[in-house]
């Protein structure tokens, strides 16, 4: 364990109430939980690169208006076992079992980024599991880079590939590289460039690992960033648009915030389902809940508070 | 030959490689090994088919992962893209080899052709077990989960995922042409197969691409004719 002086607090974040974890298919997944036990649940699902503790502050608002809030590490993130093969499908699967794991009847989903996309996903297959989802930037609308031509395009792509294979090549001597907790939010910092150091030194120590070397992020190192393999936007607005239950989304509009999807709402509002809310935040970055916890909670609970 | 079997490292896990035939002998380029890939569910021949008789190199068969002898992964996430990577082992341990692709084994054979050119000489594409994949656009949504398996080939989330993988034309001629701007062979990709789902017939259709049955597919990369550049 690290010394007490090599820990961080940060204003509003409170570490969860109760940890555990869950099975899938054999790969155990860790989880964290803030508010009552027997309060209504309302699952949380990460974006990529990140870790349930990134809800740190977000969560105890929820929790403290009377919501048991649940949240679990992806597989390779966090506190989960590193898995052998990583996919987006996998990820959808490992939700379901999370969520089945912790009850038998529909509750409330909320995704950020990546996690929101997944679960758009996993709701069209199962709309059951779920009595509101809500959506935090999750809803991809476009990818392009119109100033690249195609032959430019096709050989950025190729060069991922072979990224990617030469890193499953190297797999078994892969590691985190060690750094000061300092270090580690500086490296950070240019995926969330809007977020206070203060913020990313204290994600270093509810997300990263203190050996002898330093602080290393526990995320598997075999993964990276955008992944590879066939994807279009469209096939994610075909299961919004299946939606059919209570469904709040929020887009941020910093066109410039390096994770960010970059959806405009005009993208998205034809894909909306019946009487779904849609809200647009030109000032706010991809991270809603870590930049604005207070404003984002409060909207969330006003969702929260009109359904049935 | 009775079969010959390694086992490659793959992460955690290991790859069963099977080695069905030995170089003839000449030690000139064209004794780089062919290297068969089976279809989905499938394993390696058990012996080395007759179609591959005029092969002068040595004759390789590999399993892939969650599938014959090689290791079943926790809790799959199966990708094509990964199951590249389980050739990619078999290039960095043997070097250079033509590829021969059943089903599934074909559209793998398509990627690392377009991933690793130069280690590539050459793909023949035929007919198989999960040609299709999940089709040019995602199929109906499904999700399930399976319990922790009992380590049996072949691993039943590799069927389910792999039957349902989406193959777009565009996503395969991207590959097609990664392979064709780098390759030192004047026709890298020649198709075999009769089946033709939309990927394979947007490949077939490509001018650069031959078209042949399987065993002059394959002695097309015997002495190949080189690209002119």
């Amino acid at each position: 364990m690290p010394d007490n002086d090599q820990m961080r607090s940060y204003p509003g974040a409170r570490p969860p109430d109760r940890t555990g974890h869950i099975m899938s298919s054999g790969l155990r997944l860790a989880l964290n939980e803030w508010g009552a036990p027997d309060a209504p649940i309302i699952a949380m699902v990460h974006g990529g690169f990140d870790f349930s503790r990134t809800f740190d502050v977000f969560a105890p608002m929820i929790a403290e208006a009377g919501w048991r809030v649940v949240a679990w590490d992806a597989r390779g993130h966090g506190d989960s076992d590193h898995a052998q093969l990583y996919s987006w499908g996998a990820d959808v699967r490992d939700h379901m079992a999370a969520i089945t794991t912790l009850s038998d009847e529909p509750i409330v989903l909320l995704g950020h980024s990546k996690g929101g996309g997944q679960l758009l996903d996993l709701l069209d297959a199962r709309p059951g599991l779920a009595r509101a989802f809500i959506n935090l930037d999750g809803m991809p609308s476009q990818f392009s880079a119109p100033d690249i031509n195609d032959r430019e395009r096709r050989r950025m792509r190729r060069a991922d590939v072979a990224a990617a294979l030469d890193r499953r090549r190297r797999r078994n001597e892969l590691t985190r590289r060690p750094d000061t907790i300092e270090g580690l939010a500086g490296r950070r910092a240019p995926m969330n460039p809007r977020l206070t150091r203060e913020w990313l030194e204290y994600l270093v120590t509810v997300g990263a690992r203190h050996d002898a070397e330093g602080w290393r992020w526990k995320i598997d190192p075999l993964l990276h960033l955008g992944g590879f393999g066939p994807w279009r936007p469209q096939w994610s607005m075909d299961h919004l648009a299946a939606l059919d239950l209570p469904f709040l989304g929020v887009l941020s509009g910093v066109q410039d915030d390096p994770m960010g999807w970059k959806s405009r709402r005009g993208d998205i509002e034809p894909f909306l389902p019946p009487g779904g809310q849609l809200e647009f935040y030109d000032d706010i970055g991809h991270f809603l809940h870590i930049e604005k916890p207070r404003f984002i909670a409060d909207l969330v609970l006003e969702f929260l508070g009109r359904l049935p | 030959m009775t079969r010959r079997t390694e086992f490659l490292a793959n992460g955690t896990m290991r790859l069963a490689l099977h080695t069905l035939a030995d170089s003839s002998g000449a030690s000139d380029d064209s004794t780089h090994p062919l290297l068969l890939l089976h279809g989905l569910g499938e394993q390696s021949p058990a012996s080395r088919p007759a179609w591959t008789d005029a092969w002068p190199g040595a004759v390789l068969a590999l399993d892939f992962t969650g599938h014959g002898e090689s290791d079943v992964p926790l809790g799959g996430g199966y990708m094509p893209e990964t199951l590249m990577a389980d050739v990619d082992a078999v290039i960095a341990e043997h070097g250079p080899v033509t590829i021969v692709g059943r089903g599934l084994g074909a559209w793998i054979a398509l990627l690392i052709s377009g991933a690793r050119t130069a280690s590539v000489r050459g793909v023949v594409l035929a007919d198989g077990s999960g040609l299709f994949g999940g089709g040019p656009h995602p199929p109906s949504p499904y999700v399930t989960v399976l319990g922790p398996g009992d380590g049996r080939t072949p691993d039943p989330y590799a069927l389910i995922e792999l039957s349902r993988d989406v193959r777009p034309p565009d996503y395969a001629l991207d590959y097609l042409r990664f392979a064709l701007e780098e390759s030192e062979l004047e026709t890298p990709v020649v198709v075999a197969a009769r089946i033709r789902p939309d990927w394979l017939v947007a490949i077939a259709a490509d001018v650069s691409v031959a078209e042949a049955p399987l065993v002059e597919a394959i002695g097309s990369f015997i002495n190949p004719q080189l690209a002119s550049r």
